[in-house]
Parts: structure tokens; sequence; C-alpha cells
């Protein structure tokens, strides 16, 4: 089911009647089948955004399309939706069977049906021997399978997922990310979900969303988006560690940091630049910048490097064999990774 | 001016906050130096008596004593309240007596037993439908939390002499003065009815039926006991993830649904609670008798004779009242520990049935 979001706002306004615009004019279009993170800083409009989908929020304007179908004014329970919430939500008085199995209570399905699908769906998340228990009886994981379970069990056109992972504990996030990955693949249902983090985000989605005080700034396939940030907020917030983000400019073809290290060429035109490099994408080489090192960590594979180029601290990441035991280290950037943003308005240059 | 007196509102706390600080700082060092501390080596459980001594003194002389003495005097025969003397013990004497020979005791616990069993189902259910109204409003919230709350702050004879007059009207008056609910009914077509009044023998005319009091007491009963209950379920309903109802409209339940199947169950707790109590306190209705009907509970020359309204406490008042009898005091001891045994036998079925029903 393709999901189209055409125009889509939302405005709160508060008590005393100032209003807060929490997404503003989001137009993009989901894919069918497909697995798509919503990513964003804190108070982004990500949830929001994930609500008014689910119909629990009313749009203050936009339309939204499930395929071909307004589902705008359509009220959340006729939308054909499952949405798991940030903290699952279970119904902490009944079984997870009977957790499970509310949805179906509501539409018109045989008793032996019911209990079958609901079989069906613990399988799928593997929940089959904990239907007995009470959600306060489970782990976290297991009580966010189940709430994936419930969500699904009415086959929904679309599943929904408000920061799924965020109550788990780091390995169990590892764990549950590459299981919803799995059962997305297995049913093949579109699936939206929203997230602050952005490892988490790159390493499930098909595509990905980045947005910003409401404002959608890039949609792209996660590695795309990260080699090739539309603006400097995504670059800055894509990646670990972040991206190295200098003042710089470009004179004659050359990109030039602090007073005159020329860090590589460009086709850009002359002027002054914000200048974005990754720390991976600097390397040794002997015939590269001598850099004053304020830190030199040696983190298994990798090495971390923290130096001053011009008046910014700077992170190089390289390969450990290239710098093992050097006294003074010299380090050039790959040339074609630096990225040039506009100093006015972060939007990237070439 | 607001803001200045708020200011010096916040000082004048802070310091009151400071001072008392210093002061009971200084108090405890004063004991400490005086070795004052006597309780400091003192085992726990001596301690822990010490502190509860007062309350088990008051508890001692006020509840526990009266309920072991009442237990006793119900076994004997003859007591004489003045002099505490006896003629003999009795096992069941005095309980035969109430349940088998004594006037009026049947009709006490079905009177009570019909208040329990109407009120306590009536105000439970339509103080949950008004909590669950009061938690959806948003304008005049407080306002109807207040009125709703009136009568748990109220005199219960004072509201109870009102609901009286609101159901006023004898066999001699009924066609000139017309309390509130008879004029009410009057706009509907229908003739006035002697609730509560009297009959005149001396003119042949009869007074209230056994139901029309009866209801009067109902209406009041469960009218009385709505404050409470509302105000427990409704802080039960605010304390509510409000995200399990939007998982429950995701999941296509309608809106009584939601109540039945989430709401209900968990505020169950409670629920169960004021199940408990109001049972409890349905058996011990007296007050309300007294302030409906009259101070006997009963009604002379009504529709079948002289109606009988009396409930079990108020049953065992009558026996306290002859008391300066010898042997009527045992005899109200008895009619409580019926009632006791009554009480703890529903408390018991209700834990019970709790146990299974109640999500905690």
């Amino acid at each position: 089911m393709e999901i189209r979001l055409e125009g889509l706002t939302k405005i709160f306004t508060d008590k005393n009647g100032k209003e807060t615009v929490a997404v503003d004019d989001l137009s993009i279009t989901i894919p069918s089948g497909k697995l798509i993170g919503l990513l964003g800083p804190s108070g982004c409009g990500k949830s929001t955004t994930l609500f008014m989908i689910a119909g629990l929020h009313k749009p203050s304007g936009g339309k939204i399309f499930f395929g071909d179908d307004d589902v705008t004014r359509l009220a959340p329970e006729k939308r054909g939706i499952g949405l798991v919430f940030q903290n699952y939500a279970l119904y902490p008085h009944m079984t997870v069977r009977q957790n499970i199995m509310f949805p179906l209570e509501n539409i018109n399905i045989k008793r032996e049906e019911a209990l079958e699908l609901v079989k069906e769906m613990a399988k799928l998340v593997g929940i089959e021997d904990q239907l007995d228990k009470k959600p306060a009886q489970l782990s976290g994981g297991q009580q966010q399978r189940v709430a994936i379970a419930r969500a699904l069990v009415k086959k929904p056109r679309v599943l929904l997922l408000d920061e799924p992972l965020s109550n788990l504990d780091a390995r169990l996030r590892l764990q549950t990310r590459e299981e919803i990955k799995r059962i997305q693949r297995e049913t093949g249902i579109t699936t939206i979900f929203v997230t602050h983090d952005q490892e988490e985000a790159m390493s499930i989605s098909d595509q990905m969303v980045v947005l910003d005080f409401g404002v959608e700034q890039q949609m792209d396939a996660p590695q795309d988006m990260y080699n090739k940030p539309k603006n400097l907020f995504v670059a800055k917030f894509l990646g670990n560690p972040p991206i190295n983000v200098l003042e710089g400019k470009v004179k004659d073809g050359n990109i030039i940091v602090g007073k005159d290290t020329v860090i590589g060429k460009t086709k850009a035109k002359d002027g002054s630049y914000t200048i974005g490099i990754r720390p991976e994408d600097f390397k040794a080489d002997e015939n590269g910048i001598k850099v004053d090192t304020i830190d030199v960590e040696h983190i298994g594979r990798d090495t971390m490097i923290r130096f001053m180029m011009g008046e910014t601290q700077v992170r190089a990441l390289v390969d450990s064999d290239s710098v093992e035991g050097k006294e003074e280290i010299a380090l050039s950037v790959k040339t074609h990774k630096v990225h040039l943003f506009d100093k006015e308005n972060g939007q990237v240059v070439l | 001016m607001m803001k200045s007196l708020k200011l010096w509102l916040s000082e004048a706390t802070w310091k009151f906050r400071n001072f008392t600080r210093r002061y009971t700082g200084r108090i405890t060092t004063f004991f400490e130096k005086r070795r004052l501390g006597f309780m400091i080596h003192w085992p726990g459980w001596l301690k822990a008596i010490f502190y509860l001594l007062p309350a088990l003194l008051l508890l001692g002389v006020f509840t526990f004593f009266p309920i072991f003495n009442s237990f006793f005097i119900s076994f004997l025969e003859g007591y004489n309240i003045q002099t505490g003397e006896f003629d003999d013990y009795t096992l069941i004497g005095n309980y035969r007596y109430i349940i088998l020979e004594a006037t009026g005791f049947r009709q006490a616990v079905i009177n009570t037993a019909l208040i329990v069993a109407i009120t306590v189902p009536a105000t439970i259910l339509i103080s949950l439908f008004i909590a669950v109204a009061l938690a959806s409003v948003k304008p005049l919230k407080g306002f109807f939390q207040t009125v709703f709350f009136l009568p748990y702050i109220t005199n219960t004879i004072a509201i109870g002499l009102v609901f009286a007059y609101m159901f006023s009207g004898n066999a001699n008056t009924i066609g000139t003065t017309l309390g509130l609910a008879n004029q009410i009914l009057g706009w509907f077509g229908v003739d006035p009815i002697i609730w509560l009044g009297a009959g005149n023998a001396a003119e042949g005319i009869r007074g209230a039926t056994y139901w029309t009091a009866m209801s009067v007491i109902l209406i009041y009963t469960i009218w009385n006991g709505l404050a409470f209950k509302i105000i427990v379920f409704l802080s039960g309903i605010q304390g509510i993830d409000k995200q399990y109802y939007q998982a429950a409209q995701i999941d296509g339940a309608s809106k009584s649904k939601a109540l039945r199947r989430i709401t209900v169950p968990l505020i169950s707790p409670m629920i169960f609670y004021i199940l408990v109590t109001s049972v409890i306190g349905g058996f011990k209705t007296y007050t309300s008798v007294v302030a409906i009907i009259n101070p006997e509970g009963l009604i002379s020359y009504g529709a079948d004779g002289t109606i009988n309204l009396k409930t079990i406490v108020f049953y065992v008042y009558d026996f306290i009242g002859m008391a300066g009898t010898n042997g009527m005091m045992s005899f109200a001891s008895a009619a409580a520990i019926i009632l006791f045994v009554i009480i703890l036998f529903f408390t018991i079925i209700q834990l019970q049935v709790g146990k299974r029903r109640v999500h905690y």
C-alpha cells in the first residue's frame, strides 16, 4: 500500500493561543511494501506525523492517501493500520493471547479462526510459548513482539511503529531491529517507523526521511543519504562519530581550511563555504598535512585521531595499521568525499 | 502588587522552614546531650509497640474491648448493666430468642438486605457512569466535581430531613401541601403519592405503603453514596494511561467496549474496595432511616397497618434503649453479633471472588 502525504501540516495551539507548527507542509510518497524510517531529533514532528497517518491526530492541513483512498478524514479503526506504541500500551489485565486477540474481537470473525490467527501471529513474532502470560511477566523484548503481533493480527495495510526500540537495552535493540526487519520482509507490509537514532534507522530502513522542525530535509536510501546529504543538518545528523564541520574557502579550485591548508580540489566557485568531512574520509598519507594531535585513541581496527585544523578540533578515523608506531602523523582527505555547504542556508554545493 | 505578595509569601515560607529546621535540630541535640534518647537501645519490636501505644490504648478501650465484651454479654442471661450481675450463662439462648421469638428481627433483616441488594449495585453503576462522564468533559469539570462531592461533606441528618421534606405530604395534608416529588409527578398528571406520611386512624385515612417509604430510603441511600464513589472512580480513571484508549481505538473497539474491557478492569481494585465498603456500610444503615422516617422507624396506620422500616442496627439500638431492663443488653449484643457474622460472611465471599476478578 503506497502512502502519499500531500502538504501535511499540524499546528498545535496551547492554552495561551500560542501556535506551534509541529509538521510543516510535508509532502512525501512512501512506496508500497517498504520499510521507511522517519528520523529526526526530539520534537521534530516525526511522532506527530505518524499519529496523523494513524488517525489519532487530526491534520491542520493537507491530505493523506493510502493508495488511491483519501483517508484524511477517516477514523483510525477504519484505516486498516496497526500501530505499535513507544511503551507498547499492552493491556496489563489481559493475557498475551487476549491482547493479540483484542483487535479481532471487534470484527466479524469466528472464535476458532481468531484463535488460529493469534497462534499464527505469535509464531511469526516468536512468542508462541508465552501466550498465557500477562504482559508484566514478559521481558521488554517479548512485550515488544506482543505489541507487533497485536498490530499485525488484523492484517493491516500499514504498520506504524513509534520509537519501537527506545525502551530496550542495547543488545536487545540490535536483536529486535533485525526481528522487525525480518517480520516486515515476511509479511511484505508497508511499514513506517519513527526513531531519533540514526544508526537504527540506517540499519533497517529501505528509505529514510529526515525531519527537522516539521520540515522534510531529505528522503533517500540510507547509504545515499549518508554519502550525499542535501544539507548541513542531514550531514550533521547522520554518522557517528559526527561529521567535522569547518569554516573554509575555495580559491582557484582549491579547498582551503584555516589560513592556507589546502585539503583538496573542487569545481565550486571561489568563495567562503562551510566544509564537512566525515572522520573516516581522512587517510594516513605521508605526503599529506602534518597534524598536531591532541589525542590518539586506538580502538581495535580503527584509530581515532583528534587534532586542530585551523581553529577547529577535528576527528579523524583511520586504519590502525597505517598510523601504528608513527611519531608524526600526516593525513590527507579523500577529495571527492569533501562536502561543501552554502554558508547562508546550509544547502550542499556540488 | 500580586507579584510582590507572592514573593513575600515564598520568602516567608522559606524563612519559616529554616526556622523550624533550626529548632528541631536543636531539640534533637538537646535530647542527645541530656541522654534523653532513652529508646535508642531498645529492640525494634519494643520501639514499635511504644510508638503504637497511644493508638493501641484508644483502640483497645473503644474498639477491641467493646467487641469482645458484647460477644461475652451475648452469652449471659438476665444481665444487669448497672451492677454487672447476671443469672446464668447460655450458649445460644439469646440468639434463639432474637431469631425465633423476638418480633421484628426478621423484618429488620429483610429491610437491611433490601437496602444492600438494591443500593450497592445501583450506586456503583451510577457513580461509575458519572465518573466516566466527568473524566471526559473538559469545561466546568471542577464545578461538576464539586457538585457531586457536596453530599459527602454535608450532614446526613440534614440531607435526610431535606429528603423527607421533598417527599412530604401525609394523609391529612396531601391535598394542600405537596413536596417537590409530588409536584414533579403532578406535572405528568400523576396523583400525589403519600411517600412517608402516617395515616390518620381517627378519620380512617391510610398513610404511606411499605414500598413508597422504602423507595425514598433507597433513593436517598443511592444518592448519598454517589459522592465518595465518584471521587474514587474518577481518580482511578484519570490514572489510566491514555495510550490504552488510543490502542483500543486503533484496534476498532467502540467506546462502550473500551469502558467494559479497559476502564473497568483497570480500576477493578477501586471498584472492589468500594464494593466491600459499601456492602458493609449498607448493612449498617441507620441514620438515614431516622432522618427520613422518624426516630421510631415506624409509620403508624400505613396502607397495611404499622409499617416497620427498622434496619438491623436500628433493632440493636432499640434493645440498647431498653437496656435498663435486665437481659436486654444481651439481646442487643446477640443481634449485633449476628450482624457481624452476616457482614463477615459477605466480606469473605467478596474477598474470594475478588481474588479471581480483580486485576492489581
